[in-house]
């Protein structure tokens, strides 16, 4: 499989592209910094990935990088079968109430940039006749929950677009696969108190790979938040209102 | 940002204070302000734990990238948070080895580094810091270096086995080597008391590489230091099975066992059965890497055995010029104070390491795992003074008891050259532990 993969160096990114290089994939990485990129791409070169890793930058706070890394990324893999998304900001709800700046900046970038970058992932892969779309969105999007308001409206916005991808374009070979992790212990989340059914990303990567390769529209990882989300979707708002779940 | 609150750190031996762990993937931007690394918890004692006054700590497991390997020569770089255990997953298969491993794989390339670990090869190949090639760090005046046995000598000299005091390791650089196979090819035979053993493993150092011995310490009198002395080397692409050893079934202790579990006499009856099991004089095989290398990572969270007091590890050595005898006079003490060491290991050592602070000599070393108990204090001092007698030293990767001053008479001028270092690199003593806060005095 030839990936263009935007967020491979951290968290849940690094332990799913290590899985795809330790099985022998071809990767691209997207990202901001390019340093810190070909660090990553050493170490998935070594752990066995396909050819040589290639790098380029590209920035989801600024749109105008989008369409030259996916080009430069389908150049270095000769053709394209599948664009990985699991880059994204996180913050705290009280920080994003106590910082407008700061909650713009998470919305745009998770939200609407992250949707542009699809579009323009969506075209090229169009373009090979089809392949796989993935794209790292979250739990947080199920419900409006009180420790996840804004970071979680935005990701709702970002599944639904994802679900209206998948509608339009599975005809066309195109296999769209939206991401919900749960609580998933990573540097993003350090600090947070893990809840029960908090997972490993290497357990999260797995999972993911497994309905890359299967072609699963709808992945929540770990497999227990499929449950509890769908309980939390019926519970009814006198009962949100009061937990603080 | 938010500042998490404090929560509790603990070493392997459930020693615990409260403090808070900074964690990332870019050691290089978190590393600025903190003033201690650890990496996954597993020296025994207050090692790895902040001191009381400055409760953040730089927790390097999420930099675990691996750099640069070269199939050639066996030359390895990583960032120090990579793990042993996923170092062995991705390289063993292709036959490559790190050329000092402890008794645990679940350590980072950084621990090995600070602790100067030393495996079951000592009397060969020496300690893990013998084959480090480079070192990247962050110093306290917050500059980023590369120091070796070229650059910044003194440095590189007071980090290996400096238990992370000397600045924040960054990346490692060593040297891997090669490996016939997965297995090992082992012997064992039964040991019938101290002297024999010490005989034994002096016999059986040129022929193999990999030597350890378990001692029954309950066993007294003209038992004493009865056991039984494993030996080992890598079997041979005839010897070894085609197929690559599996992951059996790790079984994890999942609450705290009542501290009265562990007492003389389960432990005498555990020891009799596991020293009667090595019925016949001797015995050989092919035996997986893990199981030979890591027999107590089979049982994930061990520790917990220990109950919520948990238990520390008294590790010395008795240099050669004390003699033979050296050895039983501390398992004496041991034994003398009622103490019960559920397990006991014997190893001897060949030379002494390039790292300043680190803890082999020439001579035989005696691990000993005990429960904490309301004596634990008075037992360890009791040790402590019999082995400065004889001239040795402690493991400062297993210690949470020792005292300031018996630590000082261990050392001597060993520590007056590492205050020294120290004074060149952090004259404001920025890195510290709790455990340098305690033998240290800082």
């Amino acid at each position: 499989m030839r990936v263009a993969f935007l967020g491979a160096t951290k968290g849940m990114g690094r332990a799913l592209a290590r899985l795809m290089a330790e099985r022998g994939d071809a990767l691209c990485l997207l990202g901001r910094n390019v340093a810190d990129l070909e660090r990553s791409a050493a170490d998935l070169g070594i752990r066995g990935a396909a050819g040589p890793v290639r790098c380029t930058a590209c920035d989801l706070e600024r749109p105008e990088t989008f369409a030259s890394a996916i080009d430069a990324a389908r150049e270095a893999l000769g053709g394209l079968d599948a664009v990985v998304v699991t880059a994204g900001v996180f913050a705290a709800q009280e920080e994003l109430e106590a910082d407008p700046t700061l909650a713009e900046r998470l919305v745009r970038v998770n939200f609407s940039n992250t949707v542009l970058f699809c579009e323009t992932a969506k075209k090229a892969l169009l373009e090979e006749g089809g392949g796989t779309l993935c794209v790292f969105s979250s739990v947080a999007g199920e419900r409006g929950r009180k420790p996840v308001i804004i970071y979680g409206a935005a990701k709702a916005g970002l599944t639904r677009y994802l679900e209206g991808l998948d509608h339009k374009h599975r005809a066309d070979g195109l296999r769209v696969i939206t991401v919900k992790p749960g609580f998933v212990k990573t540097s993003m989340t350090a600090g947070l108190e893990p809840p029960p059914f908090a997972g490993e990303p290497d357990a999260v990567a797995r999972r993911v790979l497994a309905a890359i390769d299967r072609g699963v529209p709808v992945v929540y990882a770990p497999a227990p938040w499929r449950l509890i989300m769908a309980v939390i979707r019926t519970l009814p708002r006198a009962i949100m209102r009061r937990i603080n779940f | 940002m938010r500042e998490p609150p404090l929560s509790t750190l603990s070493g392997w031996g459930r020693h615990s204070v409260r403090g808070r762990e900074r964690v990332g993937e870019d050691l290089e931007r978190i590393s600025a302000d903190v003033n201690l690394s650890r990496g996954l918890g597993r020296s025994y004692g207050d090692a790895s734990l902040p001191p009381e006054d400055q409760p953040d700590v730089l927790n390097t497991t999420f930099a675990d990238r691996i750099l640069s390997f070269d199939e050639d020569t066996g030359l390895f770089r990583a960032e120090s948070g990579l793990s042993l255990s996923e170092l062995n997953r991705l390289l063993m298969p292709r036959g490559y080895f790190t050329p000092v491993s402890p008794g645990t794989k679940f350590v980072t390339l950084g621990g090995m580094v600070a602790a100067d670990v030393h495996g079951k090869n000592q009397h060969k190949d020496g300690n893990f810091g013998d084959h480090v090639t480079s070192l990247k760090m962050r110093v306290a005046d917050g500059r980023v270096l590369e120091c070796s046995s070229e650059q910044y000598p003194d440095l590189f000299r007071a980090t290996i086995g400096g238990m992370g005091l000397t600045g924040h390791i960054l990346e490692v650089e060593f040297g891997l080597r090669r490996i016939p196979s997965q297995w090992i090819w082992q012997e064992s035979r039964r040991i019938h008391d101290i002297d024999e053993f010490q005989d034994a493993l002096e016999d059986a150092a040129p022929e193999w590489p990999y030597t350890m011995g378990w001692i029954d310490c309950l066993a007294r009198g003209k038992n004493m230091g009865r056991g039984i002395l494993m030996t080992g080397r890598w079997a041979d692409a005839q010897q070894a099975p085609s197929r690559a050893p599996k992951q059996g079934f790790q079984p994890r202790l999942r609450f705290d066992w009542p501290s009265w579990v562990l007492n003389p006499l389960t432990i005498r009856i555990f020891n009799e059965l596991y020293y009667r099991k090595q019925w016949r004089r001797r015995s050989s095989g092919v035996v997986s890497h893990e199981s030979f290398y890591y027999p107590l990572d089979a049982i994930q969270s061990w520790n917990r055995m220990y109950g919520r007091r948990g238990f520390t590890q008294y590790q010395c050595v008795l240099p050669r010029e004390a003699g033979r005898s050296s050895a039983r006079r501390v398992l004496e003490v041991l034994t003398a104070r009622g103490g019960a060491s559920f397990l006991c290991v014997i190893k001897d050592f060949g030379r002494e390491s390039r790292g300043l602070l680190s803890f082999p000599r020439p001579g035989i070393t005696l691990a000993l795992d005990i429960a904490v108990r309301d004596d634990t204090q008075e037992l360890v001092d009791a040790l402590n003074e019999q082995v400065i007698q004889e001239g040795g030293r402690i493991y400062l990767a297993k210690d949470s008891f020792t005292r300031r001053d018996h630590f000082e008479a261990m050392e001597g001028a060993r520590l007056e050259e590492f205050r020294a270092i120290r004074d060149r690199w952090d004259p404001n003593r920025r890195f510290r532990s709790a455990q340098s806060v305690r033998l240290l005095g800082d």
